[in-house]
């Protein structure tokens, strides 16, 4: 991990969303799909913490080498300061954060799941996953056109994409669980990747757990320092051998987890399920299993 | 000013730390954290997160939300309890060198005399310090900060039993923080730290829904800073030999020597490491700079350099 001063190469509208590009080719040598990069808000603003963001791009070699590039949704102050942000400004990122997606290493069909912005970190696992000779489909989401992040990227890179929107403006009309079990029949998916909003992440938790498939999620929880010190952003995570749970940094100890072993329904805060049940939690065996 | 010798250690009334910038409890981790994002000797110590007896899951998700200048909070003394504590982490917060303070917290009175003892004679550890913002269990869950008689019989009975100096972190809105600080002193504290983060609460109007998983957390940054330094000051007005940690929104050297001259013998920092880790260097660096500008030999002899009382306005 490295903090730098990072010179902001472009900054784009894409849809709802915003990209911006930097030069940081500290971070981006060392950059694996899954991880996030942050960036501090000017000292002289209100808006005292860092954002962080899934990186979405990181390249190592070619004109672009050198580059990271990220994705965000400009509703709130720090993101709309910097979708205003312009070409050759400089900005303090730290990274690469986190742990990243693992690989499979005999299964070979994945099918990548994602929804909103989520999908920004999935092409970056996509990309490395076909250069690792891995059949790669995707099933993508969002409420509408504009929130369906770059579908034309998402059939290059893969076999087949499947894209479901709330509202039927492109793609299927319906939701990520509605779509996913004619999905995973028609591409023969042997693994599952997914990253997106929290409801999203369970329902592909729920499929994977009843269908026995092995899957590893990207999780967005609000973070205060994204480097480990302040325990804000935990995931609570069942122990291995079921006999509890633990409260994760998503920042150190993930964002990436096993979906079968996030006790889902204190994450979601639901009132009558937050402590350990008296007979424990259902073990779960090893990704890639 | 030529001749002087600047020095940057402090003295807390017989507490000796390299520096004057500590950082605060919850901001720190263990050392590895930062490891390559800046150079830890540049704290004179570092405040452990607080601890319980028993490990502690803390408070349900969201645990943060940003307010102007300022972030709510509210983890809930997340920790692996004293034992792990010790066995995991104080080993490596020992290899960071760094004078490690023991925050010690509790939810019942007996909690934190049964913390607080094991933590005795352990190496690494300087002092401890007491964090007052849990609830008694024992007296039908209200805060220990909202009764002065729960805060000074906790901070009592921590002090008789403690080979370590301890300082009692007090809110700045108890019941007469003057007295409250008086009280704590009587009955033992070695010092005080001020103050610990401010009552707060964040509301989304758009969900009808607090913030916060707990609902109510504390404000701690630069927006908490004046509150903090009006605590310091008034303490330090009624107590003046007791050493002082003060603490709230500290981000720049100038942030710090505010606090020195208010009162304060070291100055914590938390929120301001949480967005920059090279904050202590940059804060000492300051403090170094502020001290050759005046021909101030060391940061102790700010102390009570506060010019009150309308003449002069120029230095």
């Amino acid at each position: 991990m490295k903090r730098v001063r990072a010179e902001i190469l472009n900054v784009r509208k894409l849809g709802a969303y915003h990209s911006l590009t930097l030069v940081a080719p500290e971070i981006a040598e060392r950059a694996r799909p899954g991880q996030f990069v942050s960036v501090a808000m000017p000292v002289e603003r209100s808006t005292v913490l860092r954002r962080h963001f899934s990186i979405h791009q990181a390249s190592r070699r070619g004109g672009w080498a050198g580059t990271l590039e990220f994705v965000f949704d400009p509703k709130g102050q720090g993101t709309a300061w910097l979708a205003d942000t312009k070409a050759h400004q400089f900005v303090d990122a730290i990274g690469p954060l986190g742990k990243s997606f693992a690989y499979p290493q005999r299964l070979s069909n994945c099918l990548l799941v994602s929804e909103g912005h989520g999908t920004a970190p999935i092409y970056f696992l996509a990309q490395e996953l076909r250069a690792r000779g891995k059949r790669v489909d995707m099933l993508i989401g969002g409420d509408s056109e504009s929130r369906v992040f770059k579908p034309i990227e998402g059939k290059r890179l893969s076999q087949t994409v499947t894209i479901v929107t709330a509202d039927g403006s492109i793609g299927e009309q319906g939701s990520i669980a509605d779509a996913l079990s004619s999905v995973v029949e028609a591409t023969g998916a042997q693994v599952l990747y997914a990253a997106g909003p929290r409801r999203m992440l369970r329902s592909v938790a729920e499929f994977c757990t009843e269908r026995q498939i092995p899957a590893q999620v990207a999780v967005e929880e609000q973070m205060a320092c994204g480097l480990g010190l302040c325990y804000t952003c935990v995931v609570p995570v069942i122990r291995k051998d079921g006999s509890g749970f633990d409260n994760l940094r998503a920042c150190t100890e993930g964002p990436v987890f096993n979906p079968a072993r996030i006790f889902w329904e204190r994450w979601m805060s639901e009132p009558r399920a937050v402590a350990t049940p008296p007979e424990g939690f259902p073990v779960v065996r090893a990704w890639p299993g | 000013m030529a001749g002087v010798k600047h020095s940057l250690a402090v003295d807390l009334g017989g507490l000796h730390l390299p520096l004057p910038v500590v950082a605060a409890a919850g901001c720190f981790g263990t050392g590895r954290e930062l490891a390559g994002l800046t150079d830890l000797r540049t704290l004179g110590g570092v405040v452990t997160r607080s601890l319980t007896y028993q490990p502690s899951k803390g408070a349900l998700t969201p645990r943060v939300a940003e307010s102007p200048s300022g972030i709510v909070t509210a983890v809930g003394a997340q920790n692996p309890g004293v034992r792990d504590f010790l066995a995991e982490d104080l080993p490596k917060l020992r290899r960071t060198g760094l004078p490690v303070i023991a925050s010690v917290a509790g939810s019942s009175l007996e909690e934190y005399v049964r913390v607080a003892s094991a933590l005795q004679s352990e190496p690494g550890i300087v002092a401890l310090e007491v964090y007052l913002g849990t609830r008694d269990e024992q007296h039908g869950g209200i805060p220990f900060a909202s009764r002065r008689e729960l805060m000074v019989d906790v901070v009592g009975a921590v002090s008789r039993l403690s080979s370590f100096p301890v300082f009692a972190k007090l809110s700045a809105v108890v019941p007469d923080l003057e007295e409250t600080a008086r009280a704590c002193v009587h009955a033992g504290a070695h010092g005080l730290t001020l103050i610990d983060a401010v009552p707060a609460m964040a509301v989304d109007a758009s969900r009808l829904r607090p913030r916060l998983g707990a609902t109510l957390g504390g404000l701690s940054g630069p927006a908490i800073r004046p509150i903090a330094l009006a605590a310091v000051f008034r303490v330090a007005q009624v107590l003046p030999g007791v050493p002082i940690m003060g603490v709230g929104g500290v981000s720049t050297g100038e942030d710090a020597v505010e606090f020195l001259l208010a009162g304060a013998s070291a100055v914590q920092v938390g929120t301001a490491l949480l967005v920059n880790p090279a904050a202590p260097e940059e804060i000492t660096r300051g403090i170094l700079a502020y001290l050759k500008d005046k021909g101030v030999a060391s940061p102790g002899d700010l102390r009570g350099r506060l010019r009150t009382g309308g003449e002069g306005p120029e230095a």
